[in-house]
């Protein structure tokens, strides 16, 4: 059995026009091929270059694709991958770049050896090692790069997912969307935290009107959050407690000790202004009917 | 031998820990505010943590050990200026310190201890009339 790609690279010397049409046909005719986000020209340009840089690995490196002749390759297919994989090509389309090179190749082959079924099956079998590993790079590759798109926006998320709001000098409001996990709670926790000690704010409501579920483990992150905030110094109310929230926290035994929870961000926020010794008044204006505006009533 | 100074003003005795608490420094203080507690008759303790960065379980059992014994030597206490990072670590270890009355800062503090003196003044004011 041969071993050094010998005949592979000859195969690509000679042919290396048609084998690129033929590659070129496969991919187009594949419903892999996005013409919108990428050009025929475009396409041709990377495969002729991928071509070239293959026959020049192969001749170097024989069929190991792990070694050094392989690098430039193997850091062309991760360029391809990596950018297919943010323009949201799928799996299949970004491994169909390698896969459909078979047939071209496998077709100047079995012309080659017409009359040597022995060296075609040897040859094929090389080939079809070779690419398939290629193929396989590509599709690590591309998983890779989802991976990293996938984590980017989970730290985009946390940055956005928790607004720490100042409602009056003093309160701040921290309303919560979404499920609370335990990498979440921390940055929650350390957001408000932080915010308590820039705004020097002695009360804090959590508002949990967009927490889907509440479980034990939420709950205790919850809890968790006000003790640290009591910590500092400063007070906690918890607000926007739906009716089946209520009654899971009850069934679930949770005790939210001396917490002060309320029904509405609205109860909170004026449980916060009493206890600033502020408050909202009616005012009657001559011109409109009547327009709510608060007045601060300083207690001394 | 370092020590943390107690500075007195008036009924309150002020702690503002500025360095790194290491176990024994948490000792003495421990030593060293309650004798001054009772010397100098205090009625409030304020105690500042604002610069302490780090804490472990031990020092925060100290914490919450000061402030329960300079409320049994009956002087009011506030723990102030806690880091978010010092407040997190103590609740992560359990320790949230359920005694002890906590503020924002030392204008926060030195209020709220203002508020307890004056009713606490009142309460004896009440007591002697009956």
């Amino acid at each position: 059995m041969m071993t050094s790609g010998k005949t592979l690279e000859e195969v690509l010397r000679a042919d290396e026009e048609k084998v690129l049409d033929e590659w070129l046909q496969a991919q187009m005719a594949t419903r892999g091929m996005r013409s919108d986000l990428l050009s025929r020209q475009e396409l041709r340009e990377q495969s002729s270059r991928f071509l070239r840089s293959f026959r020049d690995a192969v001749a170097a490196g024989g069929v190991d694709t792990s070694g050094q002749a392989y690098a430039p390759i193997r850091q062309q297919l991760e360029e391809l991958s990596l950018d297919r994989a943010r323009q949201g090509y799928t799996p299949i389309e970004t491994a169909t770049f390698i896969f459909s090179l078979k047939q071209p190749v496998f077709s100047r082959l079995r012309e080659r050896y017409k009359s040597d079924p022995q060296g075609l099956a040897d040859s094929t079998w090389e080939a079809t090692l070779l690419l398939d590993r290629l193929g396989l790079f590509t599709t690590e590759v591309y998983q890779k790069g989802r991976e990293q798109i996938i984590a980017r926006q989970q730290e985009e998320m946390l940055e956005l997912s928790t607004p720490v709001i100042t409602l009056w000098r003093g309160i701040l409001a921290l309303p919560l969307i979404g499920t609370l996990d335990s990498a979440r709670t921390q940055v929650v926790m350390e957001n408000l935290l932080q915010r308590i000690v820039d705004t020097g704010a002695p009360i804090a409501i959590i508002d949990i009107t967009g927490v889907p579920t509440v479980d034990t483990l939420t709950a205790q992150h919850l809890l968790k959050t006000v003790a640290a905030a009591r910590l500092m110094g400063a007070d906690c109310i918890i607000s926007g407690i739906r009716p089946q929230i209520a009654q899971t926290i009850v069934h679930l035994g949770v005790d939210l000790g001396d917490v002060v929870t309320k029904a509405s961000l609205a109860d909170a926020f004026s449980v916060a202004l009493k206890r600033s010794g502020l408050g909202v008044q009616h005012v009657r204006d001559g011109h409109s009917a009547s327009q709510a505006k608060r007045v601060e009533t300083e207690e001394k | 031998m370092e020590r943390i100074p107690i500075l007195k003003m008036g009924p309150y005795l002020l702690v503002t820990i500025q360095i790194d608490m290491h176990d024994r420094l948490a000792m003495t203080l421990q030593d060293d505010l309650t004798d001054r507690i009772v010397a100098a008759r205090a009625k409030a303790v304020l105690i500042d943590i604002s610069a302490l960065e780090m804490v472990d379980s031990f020092i925060g059992r100290m914490i919450a050990n000061i402030a329960a014994m300079s409320s049994v030597l009956d002087a009011e206490t506030v723990v102030v200026g806690m880091r978010p990072a010092v407040a997190i670590t103590l609740v992560e270890l359990g320790l949230p310190l359920g005694g002890v009355r906590t503020a924002l800062n030392v204008e926060h503090g030195m209020a709220l201890l203002k508020a307890r003196l004056v009713a606490a003044a009142d309460d004896t004011d009440g007591d002697s009339a009956n």
